[in-house]
């Protein structure tokens, strides 16, 4: 069968099925993993080489109305990485924010073959989708933005709960979103008349709800439509100093339940201002260590070039007040905001280095890795390219050493960072950035390479310089073809665009009709997203129990 | 027998000829014609009556031709050509964008579009200090301060007063008009100063010494003069009192800010302005953008090459450069030596310079209808009108995008289809030896 691939003789990673470095054979045939291939197959060797299942991304931000305007604001940002056509592929630009191609190209050599963009305003997806479909390489998803839906706060104020899920159903079935985002629940709506919210108490205005209610009712929903994927929350407060207590109370008020905390190394902040800026990130993992219930990213800070992009209006005003560099808002009506700062880590920096050191520690100090995954959130904590530089550090304790003489050297007396001697092993590596995040997300054909698993592979050179080893990977196969080769990409291939299967719900329609002709400016006709937008896509089912 | 004519209203569909991008028109189709259009405003509503009148015929060297053939030489010059020109592209669609870049890419063309020569001033000035916006519904919804600048949306943009920005109610402004302050400054009356509460006549090129001005009285500084932009000075800090006494305030600006001396620097001041006055309240500001949809053409574009305008493909890689690559300049310096003009009339809208050089080129032009462009092209290509007769996406001003949809039949292929098939051409033409470097990855 032409199709067919038996790569030969690796080391085999593969923690959902316990496999760590065992050398065994692998089969491809027709885009799925099998048991045994039938008849002739091409032959990858595969000895000495590391075998893991393509990455999966749970949490990064690559195609978006805001991640476009991001794009458009930083012509100075796509000078650093030029990307010349090549036969079959097109051109682009990086670098902290790539064109769509280049986006998918480079994830692939780093051996990705998911990514999940974490924020998409409703109104806004049908460009999020079409961005989408324009990142070849990797399936893909996205996370609608909830937490400060208008017409979500006014169900709560009236106490249907009901109506929220019935509606929320409704966004995910016309959008074809993967999952439920929250972003400063309350907060971005107090932002629309230039304010915040402080606490998980506060009512937010006009709507006499508070942000704990949103957390509670929006969780109770995305485990009543039993999403693949839990619900999916930034916290209030975001790069606050002092923040760690509300993130406490975040997880504290959803106690049992599914839980995503996104990027938490940015809600780890103890201390009154940015002085007395301190680490809190050992009562965050004690506090993840004792509840099963949740998971996180941990928003991993690179030092160098950034580009902060989040729903989250209120904490991108006050970033373009620190910093005093360009800033783009976009409030969007009835739904979400969103910010755009560019932003540069500096090792010398106290506060900078400290957020890299309060990244590692999170890593560390969290004991299940099948709860804690990589992320940059990127652009915001630096580009995904820096992936492989912060698999060094978790992997190699002398390089951390090495780079903690670097930074700031208050970090060293403030942080546990030098005392923390664990280093992941590959194994580790795997969980936490593919079959981790694959089983979070409820993609149970992703991140292993079990029979009936999507034949998404990455092999790599194994090396000492772990850095070097991730960098490139020395094949990548996508659906059962080899898309990267030596680290280059060989062959374009579109990905897929994945969403949750959730039931139409039409009976909601007379009432949407009133509320989209009152307070949105779009016909609801104009709204749903057909499927023939997504030319390759794939539904997840959901109801059932992950 | 008479046999039944077929009758049908198409709901909900959205109008292509400017940024306020309508979705609510309804088209009555007979026979596969249209015979009326309800909600829209004239501008809309002649583009859908009147989308049969001045068609394009396909021809070459002026004599007709097939599509067919004449996609073979659109190909003939676009293979054969070192430094094209893909222009135009404000009256089309997404799936068209996004072929007319990869042709681009493919043939290392210089790629701009409409926007260059309209607000493209206001697309520096966001690159440069940035923007705090908002999409039209939260103007609908909160705003009880509208002030619009240099612009004539009464004329230009018939329906935006009373769909988003004036007498429209929404969620917080629940007495539409009664609840909103509406201010005009500009350099002349027009229709759009008989919709304000207040018309501010300022002197032509002041606009950046009045934002200035503002902004100096907005951080407490008084200023010693008597007026500025012919203006009293007390009437600038009533202005400013205004402003910061508003809960939610916008600010639109036009052409009469990116066109005149001043430009992006304009525009710079005028977002600064806005950002300092959030430390008192909510101000924002938007561009009063779109002739038909040139904010989409700057999204894909955006998307793709990582830039919004004025791209160059030459080396295989997007590069951004304003001046260099942008339309009026290229053609000015005289320097590309083929163009393909695609749902956009250059010849008749340029300068005569850039015209004339377009002349003296191998030209393509790709249109629904004949314009000053398909006159003097080599070949004309006649496309099916997007958000008539054919399907797609096109943005609103604030970057909201929506569905075209195809009302009625055309005998002619689409933006997209005659893009595509362009390129399987040029491709056949050509074989691909393009850039042969890897994308590199860079050392972390
Ligand atoms: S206002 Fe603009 S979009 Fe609306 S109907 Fe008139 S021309 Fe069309
Ligand atoms: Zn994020």
């Amino acid at each position: 069968m032409a199709s067919a691939i038996r790569i030969k003789g690796g080391r085999v990673y593969d923690p959902l099925h316990g496999l760590n470095g065992v050398v065994k054979d692998l089969c491809v045939e027709d885009g799925k993993i099998v048991q045994e291939c039938h008849g002739a197959a091409e032959v990858i060797d595969a000895t000495n080489l590391v075998i893991l299942p393509g990455g999966v991304d749970i949490h990064t931000h690559i195609a978006s109305p805001a991640v476009n305007a991001a794009r458009g604001l930083r012509p100075e940002d796509h000078r650093l990485l030029c990307c010349p056509r090549k036969p079959g592929l097109r051109s682009g630009v990086g670098f902290t924010v790539p064109s769509t191609f280049t986006t998918g190209y480079l994830y692939a050599q780093l051996g990705y073959t998911t990514v999940m963009e974490a924020a998409t305003p409703p109104i806004g997806t049908r460009h999020t989708h079409e961005e989408l479909n324009d990142i070849p390489m990797v399936d893909k998803g996205c996370y609608l933005l909830m937490g400060n839906n208008e017409f979500i706060l006014q169900y709560l104020k009236s106490g249907d709960l009901e109506k929220i899920k019935r509606y929320v159903a409704w966004l995910l079935h016309s959008l074809k979103g993967f999952g439920l985002k929250l972003v400063n629940p309350g907060g971005v709506e107090q932002w629309k008349y230039g304010k915040d919210v402080e606490g998980l108490d506060e009512k937010v205005n006009h709507f006499d709800v508070t942000p704990r209610q949103i957390l509670q009712a929006l969780t109770w929903v995305n485990e009543e439509l039993g999403l693949p994927h839990s619900i999916h929350i930034h916290a209030n407060r975001l790069g606050v100093p002092g923040n760690y207590q509300v993130t406490l109370e975040t997880m504290r008020a959803l106690e049992g339940k599914r839980v995503h905390m996104a990027h938490v190394q940015f809600h780890s902040y103890g201390g009154e201002d940015y002085v007395s800026f301190t680490s809190k990130a050992k009562e965050m993992a004690d506090y993840i260590n004792g509840h099963p219930n949740v998971t996180v990213d941990v928003g991993q800070v690179v030092f160098g070039d950034a580009t902060t992009i989040t729903a989250d209006g209120p904490w991108q005003y006050r970033l373009h007040k620190l910093t005093k560099n360009k800033w783009y808002n976009l409030d969007v009506e009835v739904e979400t905001g969103s910010g755009i700062v560019p932003y540069t880590y500096r090792e010398k920096n106290y506060v900078n280095a400290l957020q890299w050191a309060i990244g590692l520690e999170t890593f560390l100090l969290i004991k299940d890795p099948w709860r804690v995954f990589l992320s940059t959130d990127h652009p915001n904590g630096g580009p995904f390219l820096y992936y492989p530089w912060i698999i060094k550090l978790l992997m190699d304790a002398e390089f951390r050493s090495q780079m903690l003489k670097r930074v700031h050297k208050r970090v060293l007396s403030h942080t546990m960072l030098p005392h923390l001697s664990r280093e992941y092993s590959l194994y580790e590596i795997a969980i936490i950035t593919r079959a981790g995040p694959a089983r979070a997300l409820g993609l149970r054909n992703k991140g292993h390479l079990g029979p009936g698993a999507d034949a998404d592979i990455a092999i790599y050179v194994d090396a000492k310089d772990k850095e070097e080893m991730f960098e490139r990977a020395a094949y990548v196969l996508k659906d059962g073809k080899i898309v990267v080769r030596d680290g280059e990409v060989v062959e374009s291939c579109p990905g897929r665009t994945i969403f949750a299967e959730v039931p139409g719900d039409d009976d909601l329609l007379t009432e949407l009709r009133d509320k989209f002709e009152k307070y949105y400016t779009v016909e609801i006709g104009n709204f749903p997203i057909p499927l023939e937008d997504l030319p390759f896509h794939q539904a997840v089912p959901t109801g059932r129990p992950v | 027998m008479t046999v039944a004519k077929e009758m049908r209203v198409v709901k909900d569909v959205t109008c292509p000829f400017c940024g306020v991008t309508c979705d609510d028109l309804e088209v009555h189709v007979e026979d596969g014609k249209i015979r009326d259009v309800k909600n829209a405003c004239v501008l809309g509503k002649d583009t859908f009556l009147h989308h049969l009148e001045g068609l394009a015929t396909p021809r070459i060297d002026g004599k007709p031709a097939s599509i067919e053939a004449c996609i073979e030489a659109a190909a003939d010059i676009l293979a054969r050509a070192k430094y094209p020109l893909i222009y135009g592209l404000d009256s089309t669609e997404l799936h068209a964008h996004r072929k007319a870049i990869e042709l681009a890419d493919l043939i290392g063309a210089n790629i701009d579009h409409t926007s260059s020569v309209c607000h493209a001033p206001s697309l520096q000035a966001v690159q440069t200090v940035g923007i705090p916006s908002c999409t039209v519904g939260e103007v609908k919804n909160r705003a009880d301060l509208v002030i619009f600048w240099g612009a004539n949306p009464a004329e230009a943009h018939p329906r935006h007063a009373t769909r988003y920005s004036v007498t429209v109610k929404g969620m917080f402004t629940p007495q539409g008009r009664k609840d909103r302050t509406v201010i005009h400054i500009d350099v002349r009356r027009t229709p759009t100063s008989r919709m304000a509460d207040t018309f501010i006549q300022i002197k032509p090129h002041s606009d950046y010494e009045v934002f200035s001005t503002l902004t100096a009285l907005v951080n407490g500084h008084d200023l010693d003069v008597s007026e500025v932009g012919g203006v009293p000075l007390q009437e600038w800090r009533d202005l400013v009192e205004v402003m910061k006494g508003a809960k939610f305030g916008i600010l639109y600006w036009g052409m009469g800010l990116t066109m005149t001396r001043g430009k992006y620097l304009n525009v710079v001041a005028l977002l600064r302005l806005c950002q300092e006055l959030n430390r008192f309240t909510k101000f924002l500001g938007a561009p009063l953008r779109g002739h038909g949809n040139v904010v989409g053409m700057a999204q894909v574009l955006t998307w793709q090459t990582g830039f919004p305008f004025a791209v160059n493909m030459s080396r295989g890689y997007p590069r951004f450069n304003p001046g260099e690559f942008s339309v009026a300049d290229l053609l000015g310096r005289g320097e590309v030596d083929a163009a393909l003009i695609i749902a956009a009339d250059a010849i008749g809208n340029f300068p005569a310079k850039a015209a004339q050089h377009l002349k003296s080129i191998p030209l393509i032009a790709v249109d629904p209808k004949e314009s000053e462009t398909t006159k003097v092209a080599q070949v004309v290509i006649p496309a099916a009108q997007a958000a008539v007769a054919a399907e797609g996406v096109a943005y609103r001003m604030d970057h909201i995008p929506l569905p075209l949809k195809k009302v009625v039949d055309s005998p002619y292929p689409s933006d997209r289809e005659i893009l595509d098939r362009i390129i399987a051409r040029v491709l056949a033409k050509r074989p691909d030896d393009g850039a042969k470097r890897a994308a590199p990855l860079p050392r972390g």
